[in-house]
């Protein structure tokens, strides 16, 4: 058994076990270490009865008190939404026209519309809302169907080219090259004088061709002077910025066989709020349109069966 | 490891089981009245006076800005002292004065020893006043220890609890006085009585309170010795030139009674052994035993011993300031040293000079400052917009800073970037222009958001913002960005 005895050095009794003439001190550990520890014991048992702390097959025990981290979380989005609840409820009853003179509420919106945009957008218009090819960019001012609060509201709820949607953004170019409405010949022709028209290709022979070719035949959607139609969501073949690519290759590609994008109808995703929201964070990325009655949205475009070229660029 | 050396505790058997714990032995110190016991009064006074006093000093800054003169204003990031105020970002000017401290305390020890210790820390001030409050109560120092001693009977508990309420009093307005540094004083005052001030002003004056309370009621001298490195960090700066408190031995030894004296004179030093010096000292030492940790050199020991001496017809100065060296010479019976030679010498100049050095150098950056400025931040996602005419858009967030406390006019200005205009998100495109008004509101910071425009062609380039406020030249500042853009230089 234990041989106990006082160490002579320190003075300190042993615990009484030896291995190899080497023996322990018992020294006990220091009172307010100990009370300490006593201390955590009473704390942990008050904790396991008040907090949930026993891990059981499906869940753990509840506590008396009620609390989960779950339960803290929906409370904070409850408070959340109940501290956004004013602006939601204002927003709801403001027409979108209203907005831009309503500067909180606008800058609320904003703030909105950046958070919903992350989630619901940015898988193809891009984190910064600068499009890839085929994907507008929304920073700019080149607007296919209109870029004022309601129009690029209403382009949201609808979408564009969206099946089933009666009120959806629809147009369609015909594909001239692969349906053999153009020869060949002549699709070189007009794409010498779409180049030309923003200045990428110096008039020549093919391009002055070209003029009568697309005044036969692309003039109907994109207008004589070649500035595009909102109603038919026609591009501008004027300006600098194209769509697809500005690149000959890839025009003649486009009046050859046309590609056409499609965007959702959020309408039936999003509530009214948050497309609202949406509207205004896209239209406060700095280029959108302020109001104009003649750019008023054009909602039957879809009944219009003759557009013809559309989404070219 | 060493093997631990053994510990013996005076007036102990050997056998006994030894303990590290050392058990306080309470200390009562008697009232003392003296030149170094007023010097220390005045001090106490006007240590309490400036923590009482300071957050209740108004200073008018015009109607933007609080009118409280020292005010540490943690929601809004600024700290206002008097005519002076400090932003997060010149957070500089403060750790200045720290660093002033801290060199202020290394030239205080290398001149005068540990005068910090002695009258001004805190932890001295407080405990000197709760131990008078002890006094007050339970009388002097015989009729503590009576006290002490007495087992608990309804008379010792009413005088401890009429004591500790004292006490928990004094604590109270000590932790309740430090949270009007950081908010209007009189404004927290109303709040804090109703009940409406924030939780951490309870919180705070909670905990100040009861660390005031057993600091300096209960744990007062081991603070010094156990607790603070101070007094460590000075055992090393200390050396044979600093003054400290010092028993001369030589004059004092052989102690002896004063009966002792008479009886075979000459045998004995001027110590007459009357304790007097232990009596007093408010840490509990005896400074015969020489210079020691425990030892705040307060002087209270000097005082008792001066009267003494007085008393007896001796000369004063048995216990007195003195540095080592002097003591030395005045055992070979040599004049001291000059009190000015004591302090001019080259550790302390050395101290002095970068402690005027930094103080000069934050008083010229004090006077040179200018209170605007202006950051930039560039849109990186997308890092460029094509516009519909071949014209390129950049996008920026700019922070104009106005840190008066007045609202100002201010110029933003695009400087490079030939043919470039800007305009915000709040004024309509057609208004784009090279330079742009804004009124920053007073002491704060505006954001804005800038949309610079560069005609087609231009290249990716830098250029820079400037921001000049309207009335004074000198209030200018520019941010450097880069413009990007599609087009290269070959174009």
């Amino acid at each position: 058994m234990a041989n106990k005895r006082i160490d002579e050095a320190t003075n300190t009794e042993t615990v009484g076990h030896e291995w190899d003439g080497i023996e322990e001190l018992n020294t006990p550990l220091p009172r307010w270490w100990l009370w300490s520890f006593y201390a955590t014991i009473v704390f942990s048992i008050g904790y396991v009865v008040a907090y949930p702390a026993i891990p059981m097959v499906h869940s753990a025990t509840a506590g008396m008190l009620g609390w989960s981290s779950r339960g803290e979380l929906a409370r904070d989005l409850g408070a959340q939404k109940n501290e956004r609840s004013k602006i939601v409820a204002e927003l709801a009853v403001t027409p979108i026209e209203k907005l831009p003179g309503k500067p909180a509420l606008m800058r609320a919106a904003v703030a909105g519309g950046a958070a919903a945009f992350k989630v619901n957008c940015v898988q193809c218009h891009g984190a910064g809302a600068a499009g890839s090819s085929g994907f507008p960019n929304l920073n700019d001012d080149d607007w296919l169907w209109g870029g004022d609060l309601a129009a690029i509201e209403q382009t949201l709820i609808h979408g564009i080219r969206q099946p089933g949607d009666k009120e959806a953004r629809t147009s369609l170019m015909p594909a001239f090259g692969k349906d053999g409405l153009i020869p060949a010949d002549q699709i070189q022709d007009v794409t010498s004088y779409v180049l030309s028209l923003s200045g990428k290709e110096h008039a020549s022979a093919a391009s002055r061709r070209g003029a009568a070719v697309f005044a036969a035949n692309c003039a109907v959607c994109h207008g004589p002077d070649g500035k595009g139609s909102r109603q038919f969501g026609a591009p501008d073949l004027t300006d600098a910025i194209w769509l697809y690519a500005g690149t000959r290759q890839a025009v003649s590609e486009q009046i050859s066989a046309p590609r056409h994008g499609v965007m959702p109808a959020w309408g039936t995703r999003l509530d009214p709020v948050t497309i609202k929201m949406l509207a205004a964070y896209v239209h406060a990325l700095g280029g959108g349109e302020t109001f104009a009655p003649q750019t008023q949205p054009q909602t039957q475009a879809q009944t219009e069966p003759q557009a013809e070229a559309t989404a070219a660029e | 490891m060493n093997k631990p050396e053994p510990i013996k505790s005076p007036g102990k058997p050997e056998d006994q089981p030894l303990s590290l714990y050392a058990k306080r032995e309470p200390v009562f110190n008697r009232r003392i009245d003296g030149k170094f016991r007023r010097l220390k009064w005045a001090i106490m006074v006007l240590c309490l006076a400036v923590y009482w006093i300071t957050p209740w000093i108004r200073w008018d800054r015009g109607q933007y800005s609080p009118d409280q003169a020292v005010l540490v204003d943690l929601a809004h990031r600024r700290f206002y002292m008097f005519g002076i105020e400090i932003w997060p970002q010149e957070f500089y000017f403060v750790a200045g004065l720290l660093i002033m401290a801290g060199i202020g305390l290394f030239l205080v020890t290398s001149a005068v020893g540990r005068a910090w210790c002695g009258y001004a820390c805190p932890q001295t001030v407080w405990t000197d006043l709760f131990q008078h409050v002890d006094r007050l109560f339970d009388g002097d120092r015989n009729a503590r220890q009576r006290l002490y001693k007495a087992p608990w009977g309804p008379r010792k508990i009413a005088r401890r609890f009429a004591k500790w309420t004292v006490y928990l009093l004094i604590s109270f307005a000590t932790g309740g006085a430090w949270i009007f540094y950081f908010a209007d004083a009189p404004t927290l005052q109303r709040e804090f009585w109703t009940g409406t001030a924030a939780p951490v002003a309870y919180a705070t004056t909670f905990v100040l309170t009861m660390t005031t309370f057993v600091l300096g009621g209960f744990m007062r001298e081991q603070v010094c010795i156990y607790m603070c490195p101070w007094p460590r960090i000075q055992t090393a700066m200390l050396d044979e030139k600093s003054l400290i408190v010092t028993y001369k031995d030589w004059r004092g030894e052989k102690r002896g009674s004063l009966k002792k004296a008479q009886k075979s004179p000459g045998e004995f030093g001027d110590c007459i052994d009357c304790d007097q010096c232990v009596a007093v000292c408010p840490t509990g030492i005896d400074i015969r035993e020489g210079p020691q940790i425990g030892c705040i050199t307060c002087a209270l020991c000097i005082d008792a011993c001066d009267r003494v001496m007085k008393e007896t017809g001796r000369p004063r100065g048995l216990i007195d300031y003195a540095t080592l060296e002097d003591a030395e010479r005045e055992k070979a019976g040599q004049p001291p040293t000059r009190h000015l030679k004591l302090i001019w010498r080259p550790r302390t100049i050395l101290y002095f000079g970068v402690w005027c050095a930094i103080g000069l150098g934050l008083l010229f950056m004090l006077g040179t400052r200018i209170r605007t400025d202006l950051s930039a931040a560039k849109d990186r996602n997308p890092p460029y917009i094509l516009m519909r005419d071949g014209s390129v858009r950049n996008a920026y967030t700019l922070r104009l800073r106005n840190m008066e406390g007045r609202p100002r006019q201010m110029d933003i200005a695009i400087e490079g970037l030939p043919g470039a205009v800007m305009w915000t998100e709040d004024m309509d495109h057609a208004n784009a222009a090279r330079t742009l008004v804004r009124t920053v509101p007073a002491d704060e910071t505006q954001g804005v958001r800038v949309y610079v425009v560069a005609p087609a062609d231009t290249a990716s380039q830098e250029f820079a913002f400037t921001l000049q406020a309207r009335g004074d030249a000198r209030e200018r500042d520019e941010a450097e960005v880069n413009f990007d853009s599609p087009f290269t230089e070959e174009r």
